[in-house]
């Protein structure tokens, strides 16, 4: 066993259970991650990615009911969701919220002040910002008018993933967890997102993508790929795991399990 | 309820203090002889006993409204005080006489009232309990032939413009709450701006119920000759006390012709705690007369106080061409219930009006909007326009919109509009995911879907409006 640089890891996750209204979803749920590593969780619908995800983040709906979450060193299951992401935790949602009555840009602007703030940082004002967003949108080939309309209001589904990567590019988050951003974008949006997700990928930070198909991985090239089933990590390889399962499907991971379980 | 939810409406109400202090009190409990003392109290003009006896024997035979969608024990009439004034030191010749103790208690309510501290552009008459104890800037508005006093001293020094305008709006019979009280109100504010005369300030009162007995019945009268225009405000508190307290007012406006008159209301008084225990019962009648052609009356209101609110800011638009605004936003948090909106009255021919009312309910509260727009036969080419939005923050929140619609003249046109938004956990939690505290997360959705109402406040005051909405919810986060 060698033994890591702690200072390496980012986010370290022990025998994590979790509920939703007193069903269990997570049942002992194993992760760690490092600098610089792009993970991959895959899985079939309902094995719990998204809860997982949401358990991250801190949603209110879910409950932890044992294990530890350790994230660049802190207890993150103490902090409150908002000390989370101003702490560099990011979730692309699979289904980005719509906003109502509250601009685009008034939204980017208070979510990256709020960070500086809590960094005891002067905050930008009105003017400085705009310059910094506008030089962001390039990232993910957004037009300027989003800016102006309600957050995700009326939003096509793949412009919504696309704003939840500019909301990424802005808040430099130092762990991303990216839940099926793929899903609903076309060739053309798939290699921007994909594209600006890369570039935002640095050596000091880490990605975790959730997602069922291949595709998006010819994009972004996962260190890790995770296969999770019923609440667990059932088992862990490298990119060419996902190959795999594109063409075998899951079945043959849950019989090879068995088999090791029964030894 | 949501955990965060939870955390975003348990904030502590900051004008609950109460001010220790000697006061002249008559006994719980009300008849006729109890109407007698309060006038006597006052030192009224005959007319005025007469119209508070007229009023008090018509309430005897009248009976509370059962109408609106809300729900409260039975009133005990005769469990409350009538009258309770701070006792005066020595009579006062000059503001700064004012005892010390209650320019403290208004300072702490952020209304400075000393000459050196007040506000430079808004004039103040600040009202504890019964009683008018300080008007600020009287002298300089009375160069202009601006009236600005309590009702008790316009009674004095004014009595035939109070003779000629009081209960012409709302007359006596009208209401139960207003019969109640025109039998005992007991001070409020008289304004009165002459001809072709721009107010220069803007007016305010300031309602401070102290005493946890009493009932507070305030009276305003507001006259705006033709061609004057003028600008007021009404903000009120109250302590936390574990009773309910009744606060039945009455507000009566006129405009003559081409004049102008803008009303705001920033109502926080004490709501009741997060039980539902205590707050203030706000059972008030307002309505503007736009007697006059081409007159203008508009109502702005933020209500964020009382356990209960039953309110209906109204305009009789009898002038051709005169125009009626109202525009709302009320707030319900915990169990506070509100049942309120307007009338427009069209009468004469080109009138117009606009109703913009926002709600928004969170925790177990209930919010209605209830709305009556009446086009006579005579209000050829009559117009109104109604927008009534709702937003619902949390599971356990209700709201309700009643519009009413009589329209006799096949010239008017009415148009009606109606949505309503609701504000789950998950959006919440979208924002905090980004850093975003939930107070900035709720303040922010606040001030989008209020956005129309705000602009029409005064600027100072829509500052005000913005910070007391998000104060109301912010959590105790941290
Ligand atoms: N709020 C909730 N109430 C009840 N059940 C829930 C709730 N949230 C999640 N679940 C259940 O938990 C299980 C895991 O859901 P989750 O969304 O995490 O799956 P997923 O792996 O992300 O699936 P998909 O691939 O379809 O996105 C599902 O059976 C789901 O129905
Ligand atoms: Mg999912």
């Amino acid at each position: 066993m060698t033994i890591i640089d702690e200072s390496d890891v980012i986010l370290s996750v022990k025998d994590l259970t979790a509920e939703v209204d007193g069903i269990p979803i997570l049942k002992g749920l194993n992760l760690e991650i490092k600098r610089g590593e792009i993970h991959a969780i895959m899985g079939p619908n309902g094995s719990g990615k998204s809860t997982f995800s949401k358990v991250l983040a801190g949603h209110p709906a879910y409950g932890v009911t044992g294990g530890t979450i350790t994230f660049l060193g802190e207890d993150l299951l103490a902090l409150e969701p908002q000390e989370r992401a101003i702490s560099g935790l990011f979730l692309a949602f699979q289904y980005p919220l719509e906003i109502p009555g509250v601009s685009n840009l008034d939204f980017l602007r208070v979510a990256y002040n709020s960070r500086l703030k809590a960094q005891g940082k002067p905050e930008l004002d009105a003017l400085d910002f705009d310059d910094l967003v506008r030089g962001k949108l390039d990232i993910v080939k957004m037009d300027p008018s989003f800016l102006t309309r309600s957050v995700n209001e009326g939003f096509s589904g793949g412009e919504k993933k696309r704003n939840e990567i500019l909301q990424m590019a802005l808040l430099e988050p130092k762990l991303a967890i990216l839940d099926e951003t793929d899903s609903g974008l076309d060739i053309d949006a798939l290699k921007i997102v994909a594209n600006g997700v890369n570039q935002l990928t640095t050596p000091d930070k880490a990605v975790l993508m959730i997602t069922h198909y291949q595709r998006l991985l010819d994009y972004i090239i996962p260190d890790y790929v995770h296969v999770m089933e019923s609440g667990r990590i059932l088992t862990t390889g490298g990119k060419e795991l996902a190959l795999e399962l594109e063409s075998r499907g899951y079945d043959w991971i849950r019989d090879n399990e068995l088999v090791g379980v029964a030894e | 309820m949501s955990s965060s939810v939870q955390t975003l409406v348990n904030r502590p109400y900051k004008y609950g203090f109460v001010t220790d202090i000697e006061s002249d009190t008559i006994p719980k409990g009300l008849n006729e002889d109890v109407v007698r003392l309060i006038s006597a109290k006052k030192n009224e003009p005959q007319f005025m006993v007469d119209f508070r006896l007229r009023a008090y024997r018509q309430w005897l035979t009248m009976d509370s409204p059962t109408w609106p969608t809300v729900t409260y024990p039975p009133i005990n009439y005769q469990d409350i005080v009538y009258y309770s004034a701070p006792k005066p030191k020595e009579k006062l010749k000059s503001l700064d006489q004012v005892d010390p103790t209650l320019l403290e208690t208004f300072e702490k309510l952020g209304i400075p009232l000393t000459e050196q501290k007040r506000l430079t552009n808004v004039a103040v008459d600040a009202i504890f309990d019964s009683v008018s104890v300080a008007t600020t800037f009287k002298e300089k508005l009375a160069e202009q032939g601006i009236i600005f006093c309590s009702i008790s001293e316009a009674l004095h020094h004014h009595p035939q413009l109070i003779e000629q305008y009081l209960g012409r709006v709302v007359p006596i019979a009208d209401n139960y709450f207003a019969a109640l009280n025109s039998a005992v109100f007991s001070d409020g504010s008289f304004v009165y701006i002459p001809k072709n005369t721009h107010c220069p300030m803007e007016l305010s009162t300031y309602f401070r119920i102290n005493n946890g007995e009493s009932g507070q019945f305030e009276r305003t009268l507001i006259v705006a000759e033709s061609g004057s225009f003028v600008s007021y405000l009404e903000g009120c508190t109250a302590p936390m006390y574990d009773s309910n307290q009744l606060h039945a007012a009455v507000v009566e406006l006129v405009a003559l012709d081409n004049a102008e008159i803008k009303y705001a209301t920033v109502q926080n008084w004490y709501a009741g705690d997060a039980n539902g225990k205590g707050g203030i019962y706000n059972f008030v009648t307002k309505r503007g007369l736009c007697q006059g052609a081409n007159s203008k009356i508009s109502w702005t209101q933020v209500e964020t106080g009382s356990a209960i609110t039953w309110k209906y800011p109204s305009c009789v638009l009898v002038g051709d061409h005169s125009v009626g605004e109202f525009y709302s936003v009320a707030l319900t948090n915990h169990y506070q219930q509100a049942d309120t909106g307007t009338k427009m009255i069209h009468v004469g021919k080109n009138t117009r009006s606009t109703i913009i009312s926002k709600g928004i309910s969170v925790g177990h509260s209930n919010n209605s909007y209830r709305g009556l727009v009446k086009i006579g036969p005579k209000a050829d080419g009559a117009r109104n326009y109604s927008q009534c939005d709702s937003m619902l923050i949390g599971d356990n929140a209700g709201a309700n919109t009643f519009p009413y619609i009589q329209v006799q003249n096949q010239t008017g046109k009415v148009e009606h509009e109606a949505s309503t938004s609701k504000i789950g956990e998950d959006q919440l939690f979208y924002f905090q995911q980004r850093g975003i505290s939930l107070e900035d997360a709720a303040s922010m959705m606040i001030s989008g879907f209020c956005r129309d109402v705000f602009n029409k406040l005064p600027m100072e005051f829509a500052v005000e409006a913005d910070r007391l909405l998000s104060l109301k919810l912010e959590g105790s986060v941290g």
